[in-house]
């Protein structure tokens, strides 16, 4: 459900206008790599608030557990090493939906109302309009919604919208031991960015910067990166990260198109029913 | 610690070695973060791997496990060879200027004094050369060749840049980089601050690697300071709790010691302890202990204390040897101990040699184990596979399993490693038939009582007049014990100076130690503790935070032994004219009649600057000691020595002592040290931050982020051995193999030491046969059965295996 305290601003597959009554600030939360050591006390804080609980998984030889991002860890600690002219770096990257202001996600659904931005940014899945189809996946740029095989619902991290609406930081942010993580206007935390950069430089990170990609209109999840002009060496991390073409295509050109087929099928499934009847399990099949 | 965790952020540099806070203790490492954002702190990281401190650190050096000492003892040289002392602070504060004995000598790694055959020394000659007037004979000018200055640059003469890179593997310019900012503090107002751990403490020589830092911060006038001192990270919210209320078997509460076996005479005992100064006008403080002594004595026996009977003097256990866990286990093992209580602990995953202590276990009559989880200990005589692979039909033992609370179902105090005493409220119910560990150990109380009434035993008085005044004798509450051991006047007590002036009235809390008799007047469990529940109420449960002099000593937040101090010898952030060697950080100063400030003065409160008593009231000096005299058991200087078991077959310093000498070693047990030529890499034992010893094994969220048994190898060793990141392997020493998945990093690198390609092998703790995680093998079962000569804490940090990838 929506919450009533969060105006939207922008709903998946809906032409009805927004709410603008109300004036919103525009959030972000600020991950600091260079102050993270990695303890994963986010991951927990993610996976208490929002109720999840991943597998009790296998080691892989590394530290990184889970090993990516699922529908029950939204939140997933990368870890990197890296030779740079500084010796060895242990490069920390706490990953997660950065909350694009021109979210790849929301253009690609089509199913009304299952992906929404709010006024503050914050893009959010309303998994109970979602049917499953994973275009969302294809629509993201930084490669996060996971597509649960229990329900065949698609999640990630909701920047916990249910505390920030109530005047709450994000779980997580309220977990970070070391202040690594702080939360507030995406204004303060560009200013707070600005401070941290400047010690980062005076120590002799030259480079230091904030990741804050135009490419996607900015995000509302921002990085402090002690080597901005390299992002990839943290985990991947996309230097210049865009929203598929083929969300444009699909939204342009073929979504029609595809709509009209979504259409059909919904319609040979009615037919099959009202012809067929309702498709039952035999006792053997269901023992089996 | 000397200082406390808020402390750390006014250092200037902070170091952390023999420890990893970032990933140990995350919550406490946020005053490191502060100390780097908001005093632009350095931060160096000293450790055999790149750890997550590591990887937020300005520098890291790596060095081989068990090499500390020669390290400091490096950086000593340096300092002096350098002159980056702080002079006037090492003239007025240290014994610099004392002179030693005539017969003190240190020659080929021994000192004067050695015993081989027991493995001892006689400490005679470490020693003070004593005047005619009683006091030990000092040289302000520094000039005379036996004076602790002088004796102490000779001895780390030998501790060149180039020799410490041969013993350690750290590369030269790594080395010189760590002196180089260490020194930078040697400036008055600039301080360091260290933070070690377990990486110190769990070596065969660990209290000497404490003691090296403790020369060093000493030399660069850092102790006493805001953001200096030397800070133990206690790996438990209450250990530091524990070794203040005297658990370790050899001690009374409040670091009072118990009679040897040969101290039966009341007097001699105290006198013993109760040190007369050793230079004029020194405060000597311990020359109160017969007042803490009795107190406690009073607080435990209550009318059946008397001074006809020595306060029951003779109702206390002597002595013959200290029995710690490596001891205990051992007699155990022997067959010579057939009980055991066990509470809160989890020996099979927490001591050295799992196969010893699984069979000491084994021979035990019954054992008893108090603790909220099914430990593996618990369940030592279950068949886990290969994971626990014992024949249970032959263990007899029988085990009682009493479940007890959790801290978070029971009130009390936890103390910090800041000293912080906090109280804590209950936080949920207990589950099922869980009790508070006081409930369960009064059960047994009573009933043990109960059955020298009824049958009298051969010696029930200590347990008779054992005093249990609490108000459900089967439950005490946290509440009553606190105020046991803040301590109450059994008599009305007058001013010292004025006795015609009631200061507190029969039965009233006492408002701290300095209030203390040794006329049966007061009882007090815990004099350290005194002063946290007076009559003002609970102090330990203050939450004001104010800070009015920014330097983060919140006096209200709490309560801090002793007296609520929160750092330590605060009176050396002054000169001895009174002024602070940084105006910056004026801890306390002199008001024209007494002391007083921003923290709680470590100084007689109405003896003004310019006297000559010394900050360092502890110590019948006055001063610090750079000379142990006869306080440690391997030497007055601490010396490098090699771990039990070590990669390079040799001590560089002096072959013919490689370890050591001083360290106790079972019989047996020595045999039992594997060798370089079959177990060529150096192992070494941790945790990790995902985890918190062997309880979040069974927590679920804990065994997501680290579900699976891994250990940690470099990527040459890797390569050599064509092991790849996720390969299972299996690690062996001399007692044993595990077998767990590789981890491969670039973290962990090769080291060039004596000539030779040193590896190590990094071995997390964490997991075992019980538990929510995947089920995997004790750590513990490699590492060896020897440890700190002084206090016996296991070298769990120093060992030798060999590594294979597992044949599928």
């Amino acid at each position: 459900m929506p919450l009533q305290s969060l105006d939207i601003t922008r709903r998946s597959a809906t032409t009805t206008p927004s709410p603008s009554q109300r004036q919103t600030e525009e959030v972000a939360k600020l991950i600091d790599t260079t102050k993270c050591i990695g303890c994963k006390a986010c991951q927990v804080a993610c996976m208490e608030w929002n109720d999840t609980r991943d597998a009790i998984g296998d080691n892989h030889g590394v530290y990184d557990n889970p090993m990516d991002l699922t529908e029950n860890s939204w939140t997933v600690m990368r870890y990197s090493e890296v030779e740079t002219d500084r010796g060895l770096e242990w490069l920390i990257r706490k990953d997660g939906c950065m909350h694009c202001a021109d979210p790849g996600c929301l253009k690609a659904c089509p199913a009304p109302g299952a992906i929404v931005q709010y006024s503050n940014g914050i893009v959010d899945f309303h998994e109970e309009n979602c049917i499953g189809c994973g275009y969302c996946i294809a629509g993201c740029p930084f490669n996060v919604p996971r597509l649960s095989k229990k329900d065949s619902k698609v999640y990630k991290c909701t920047l916990c919208s249910d505390r920030v609406a109530v005047g709450l930081e994000p779980a997580c942010v309220k977990t970070c031991p070391t202040g690594a993580i702080v939360f507030g206007s995406k204004e303060d935390m560009a200013h707070h960015a600005e401070g941290r950069i400047a010690d980062l430089k005076e120590r002799g990170f030259a480079n230091a910067g904030l990741y804050d990609p135009a490419g996607v209109g900015g995000t509302h999840v921002m990085y402090v990166l002690h080597h901005a002009d390299q992002p990839e060496l943290y985990h991947g991390l996309p230097k210049d990260p865009s929203i598929s073409p083929l969300v444009s295509l699909w939204k342009g050109v073929t979504k029609p198109l595809a709509l009209f087929g979504l259409g059909l099928t919904v319609l040979a499934g009615f037919f099959h029913y009202v012809t067929v009847g309702p498709k039952e399990v035999d006792e053997e099949t269901e023992s089996s | 610690m000397t200082n406390h965790w808020v402390d750390i952020k006014n250092a200037n540099v902070v170091m952390v070695m023999g420890g990893n806070a970032a990933e140990a203790h995350p919550c406490g490492f946020k005053w490191v973060t502060e100390a780097k954002a908001h005093n632009h702190a350095k931060f160096i990281v000293v450790d055999p791997r790149f750890t997550r401190s590591a990887s937020v650190a300005d520098f890291y050096a790596p060095i081989r496990t068990g090499t500390d000492i020669a390290f400091l003892g490096g950086v000593i040289h340096y300092l002096i060879a350098n002159d980056k002392i702080q002079h006037e602070y090492v003239k007025a504060y240290t014994d610099a200027s004392f002179i030693v004995r005539e017969d003190f000598k240190f020659e080929d790694g021994l000192f004067s004094g050695y015993d081989a055959a027991k493995r001892k020394y006689d400490k005679a000659s470490w020693m003070y050369e004593m005047g005619d007037d009683g006091y030990a004979k000092v040289d302000p000018t520094l000039e005379n060749p036996r004076c602790v200055f002088n004796l102490m640059k000779q001895h780390y003469a030998r501790y060149t840049p180039e020799v410490v890179s041969n013993i350690c593997g750290t590369p030269k310019d790594a080395f010189l980089k760590v002196c180089e900012t260490l020194a930078t503090t040697a400036a008055p107002d600039k301080t360091l601050t260290i933070l070690y751990a377990l990486g110190w403490t769990q070596h065969s020589t660990g209290s000497q690697m404490i003691r090296t830092a403790a020369m060093l911060q000493l030399l660069l006038g850092n102790v006493g300071m805001a953001g200096g001192g030397v800070n133990a990270l206690r790996g438990h919210s209450n250990i530091q709790g524990l070794t203040d209320l005297g658990l370790l078997s050899n001690l009374l509460p409040g670091y009072m010691t118990l009679p040897g076996e040969t101290e039966t005479d009341y007097q001699t005992y105290i006198d013993k302890r109760a040190f007369k100064p050793l230079r004029p006008g020194q405060l000597s403080y311990w020359q109160n202990y017969p007042k803490f002594h009795v107190s406690l004595m009073k607080a435990w026996f209550g009318a059946a204390a008397t001074k006809e009977n020595n306060w029951c003097f003779d109702w206390l256990p002597k002595l013959d040897k200290v029995y710690d866990v490596l001891q205990v286990f051992d007699l155990m093992y022997q067959g010579k101990m057939n009980g055991y209580f066990c509470q809160g602990f989890n020996p099979i995953g927490s001591f050295p040699n799992k196969a010893k202590i699984g069979g000491a276990l084994a021979k035990l009559k019954y054992l008893v184990v108090i603790d909220p989880l099914a430990t593996d200990t618990s369940c030592f005589w279950e068949n886990h596979g290969e994971f626990n692979d014992v024949k249970s039909a032959e263990i007899q033992t029988e085990v009682f399993r009493l479940p007890s609370t959790c801290f978070a179902e029971e009130n009390g105090s936890l103390t910090n490693s800041g000293r912080w005493l906090q109280w804590h409220y209950k936080g949920a119910e207990p589950p099922g038939d869980a009790k508070p560990d006081t409930d369960i150990i009064a059960g047994i109380f009573l009933k043990l009582r109960e059955l020298y009434r009824k049958e009298g035993g051969a010696f029930p008085d200590p347990i008779l007049n054992l005093t249990w005044p609490y108000k459900i004798p089967h439950a005490p509450s946290a509440e009553e014990l606190a105020m046991e051991y803040n301590g109450r006047a059994l008599e009305d007590l007058t001013d010292p100076k004025d006795p015609t002036k009631v200061i507190l009235k029969k039965g009233q809390q006492l408002d701290g130690f300095a209030q203390l008799k040794d006329d049966g007047s007061t009882a007090c469990g815990c004099w350290l503790f005194s002063g946290a529940w007076t009559e003002k109420g609970n102090l330990m449960a203050r939450r004001d935070n104010s800070d009015p002099s920014g330097l983060g000593n919140t006096l209200n937040w709490a309560f801090a032994w002793p007296a609520n101090r929160r750092v330590l010898y605060n009176r050396a952030s002054l000169d001895p004219a009174g002024k602070p060697w940084d105006p910056k950080r004026k801890l306390i100063g002199w008001d024209g009649a007494k002391w007083g400030g921003a923290d709680v003065p470590d100084f007689k409160l109405d003896v003004p600057p310019g006297d000559p008593m010394n900050p360092f009231i502890m110590n019948p000096e006055g001063v610090a000691r750079l000379f142990a005299v006869d306080k440690m058991a391997e030497g007055p200087f601490p010396e490098h020595y090699e771990p039990f078991e070590t990669p390079i077959d040799t001590n560089p310093l002096h072959p013919k002592v490689i370890s050591n000498p001083a360290a106790r070693v079972f019989k047996g047990d020595m045999e039992a040290f594997g060798k370089a030529k079959d177990y060529p890499y150096a192992g070494t034992t941790y945790r990790l931050t995902e985890h918190f010893h062997f309880w979040t094994k069974h927590t679920k969220l804990s065994s997501i982020l680290q579900p699976e048994q891994f250990v940690e190898i470099g990527e040459e060793l890797a390569k050599e051995k064509g092991i790849q990141a996720g390969d299972r392997v299996k690690v062996s020493s001399n007692r044993g193999h595990i077998k767990a998945v590789a981890v491969v990093t670039k973290r962990i690198k090769a080291l060039q030491v004596n000539g030779k390609t040193v590896h190590h092998v990094g071995v997390p703790i964490h997991w075992g046969f019980k538990g929510v995680a995947k089920n995997g093998y004790i750590a513990n079962t490699l590492t060896p059965f020897v440890g700190d000569a002084n206090v016996q804490t296991p070298e769990f940090k120093s060992f030798l295996v060999d590594i294979e990838k597992e044949k599928s």
